[in-house]
């Protein structure tokens, strides 16, 4: 119920929208924090989408070099990864800063992280496989790192098509539940990077420190939370 | 000089190639300013500027294909797209990041088994041998693959001067160690120097070449100078780059990459559409500069009608 209900306030915040607001107790403060949460949308925006911009100018004005698919399965793959880590950082953020509203960058950061998998998704199945669906599946079956990505990929997909606020609203407690597969997907990603480099592990290194950081972080979030259902459930025992 | 031969895997340039199959064959015109083309179109000597250098490419390579009608890579795609870890993980690194290392003066030392060893001086390797033009196909281990047109002569040529001995069984090469010129030897990416090796009639094929120039001009950096291997049969992580050691030992040496990870690198490596790797499918490669990895792998690259004999007899999906 508890949890229910910390979810109901953060769906408040979540889905009001300038000018919309009814608590008009809420100050001029609340007028300058939406402020800031509109500029870093744009920003995320901004940042999330030059990687892209970048890739298609340079497919048009030829700066991707001899091999240029392997260029947008680099950089798709590393936009991926990198949104997704900044996605879980949300979180740690909004406890160290007390900055409660940033709630509000995860979605547009998630989808984006989603969009690029997608795209790099795409250039695999249509440059390296053909639309040959005999090799698309020997290639998933055969290559592990191609396994630990796809898997990655799939998880990622029920995330993106429930992060509506309808679906949000549907399900309710079992939206938060399921949205925990980011935990999964971010962790079969840096297994997928670690996996595919030939040898110069250090950059597949720092992301998996990365993610432990932001993993380890949320450790005694999650204890504490168990504590208390288990008190919980103890206590309506007894009664 | 061309080198041509009726064997299946030596060139043939566009003089029996008709023009309406070679003209329009171009994929990309993304290279017309630097590469092939412009050769094509203006028939004199043209120049290729990549990295600052500025190098003048004959007009001999105009309209050249290899025996399979495939198109060679522009000079630009074979300089700026390398796999030379000493410089840099990147494809792009070692054209960037090799531009202080000094192939000049250069010196090979030859060891080992053989009668004449000793310091030699590049100068006096290349004095007497004949140089030619080799038009081969590179297929890497990547599964991506180019059509290269290298300048250097038989590593045999050389062997034969050197005199080996019986116990000769092996060749082992080693690349040049230059942490101050080469950064990312100041890296454990993998052990230093680079070491590749052949087995002795490996080493003494005819198709086996010591390499000093690409499109007949002088071999970049980035692309192994002042001398580098070429083994077209097999993957290009054996085509070991600027070479300072060529050793003839008894026993098989132990080349860096089977060094860093026996289970995905062997000795052999030769290309093999059948025996795939972890990482990669060897079954199928993509011809740079195509975006797709549709060109069907050859069993030894398209050369097997030469060297299968070398391996006859041996279990290729056991001798990776
Ligand atoms: C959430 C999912 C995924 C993430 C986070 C991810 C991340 C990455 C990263 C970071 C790289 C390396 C980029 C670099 O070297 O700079 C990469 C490369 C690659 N990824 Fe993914 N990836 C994902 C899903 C997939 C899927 C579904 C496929 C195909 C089925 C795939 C296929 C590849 C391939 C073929 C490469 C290049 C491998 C090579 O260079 O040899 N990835 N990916």
């Amino acid at each position: 119920m508890a949890m229910a209900k910390r979810f109901l306030n953060f769906t408040q915040g979540w889905t009001f929208t300038a000018g919309s607001n009814p608590h008009s107790n809420l100050g001029s403060n609340t007028m300058i924090q939406k402020h800031r949460i509109l500029v870093c949308k744009m920003l995320i925006w901004v940042a999330a989408l030059s990687p892209g911009a970048w890739l298609v100018a340079g497919l048009f004005l030829n700066w991707l070099g001899a091999n240029p698919v392997e260029t947008l399965t680099h950089i798709t793959g590393m936009t991926t990864l990198v949104l997704l880590l900044v996605t879980l950082s949300v979180t740690p953020l909004r406890r160290i800063t007390g900055w409660n509203v940033a709630i509000r960058l995860r979605r547009p950061l998630g989808l984006f992280a989603f969009f690029y998998a997608l795209i790099h998704f795409n250039i695999w199945f249509v440059f390296d496989q053909v639309f040959n669906w005999r090799w698309m599946v020997e290639d998933i079956i055969e290559r592990p790192y191609i396994t630990v990505g796809f898997s990655a990929f799939v998880t990622l997909i029920p995330l993106a098509l429930t992060s509506t606020k309808g679906w949000m609203r549907r399900l309710g407690i079992r939206w938060t539940k399921i949205h925990r597969g980011i935990y999964l997907a971010t962790t079969l990603g840096v297994i997928h990077y670690y996996w595919l480099v030939k040898a110069d592990v250090r950059l597949p290194l720092l992301l998996a420190f990365c993610l432990s950081v932001l993993l380890i972080y949320r450790i005694p979030g999650w204890l504490e939370k168990r504590r208390r259902t288990i008190a919980r459930s103890h206590g309506s025992d007894v009664s | 000089m061309i080198i041509r031969s009726k064997k299946a895997s030596d060139i043939s340039s566009s003089e029996i190639t008709p023009p309406e199959i070679y003209l329009g064959r171009r994929r990309f015109i993304r290279d017309a300013g630097l590469g092939l083309a412009t050769l094509a179109l203006s028939g004199t000597t043209s120049t290729n500027e990549v990295a600052g250098q500025s190098q003048e490419i004959p007009p001999r390579f105009r309209n050249l294909k290899s025996e399979l009608g495939e198109d060679l890579n522009s000079y630009r795609d074979i300089t700026t797209y390398n796999n030379f870890y000493e410089f840099g993980t990147d494809k792009r690194d070692p054209s960037r990041n090799s531009s202080e290392f000094e192939p000049q003066p250069w010196t090979v030392s030859i060891e080992g088994h053989v009668n004449k060893p000793g310091n030699y001086e590049l100068d006096d390797i290349l004095a007497p041998v004949t140089m030619e033009d080799r038009i081969y196909r590179l297929r890497c281990v990547e599964a991506w693959s180019m059509v290269i047109p290298w300048h250097g002569f038989p590593l045999a040529d050389l062997i034969k001067r050197v005199e080996p001995t019986s116990n000769a069984k092996f060749v082992r090469f080693e690349t040049v160690h230059r942490p101050e010129q080469m950064p990312y030897q100041k890296t454990g990416v993998l052990p230093w120097p680079y070491v590749e090796g052949l087995r002795i009639d490996e080493a003494m094929h005819p198709l086996t070449t010591l390499v000093t120039g690409v499109y007949g001009t002088e071999l970049p950096n980035q692309n192994g100078a002042p001398l580098r291997l070429i083994v077209p049969w097999k993957y290009g992580f054996k085509g070991i780059k600027s070479i300072v050691k060529i050793e003839f030992v008894e026993e098989m040496p132990t080349n860096t990459w089977k060094m860093a990870n026996s289970f995905e690198y062997g000795f052999y490596s030769n290309v093999n559409p059948e025996v795939s790797h972890p990482r990669w499918s060897q079954a199928r490669e993509r011809r740079l500069p195509s975006l797709f990895k549709s060109h069907e792998t050859l069993m030894f690259n398209g050369y097997g009608e030469e060297v299968s004999q070398l391996y006859a007899g041996m279990d290729l999906h056991r001798w990776k």
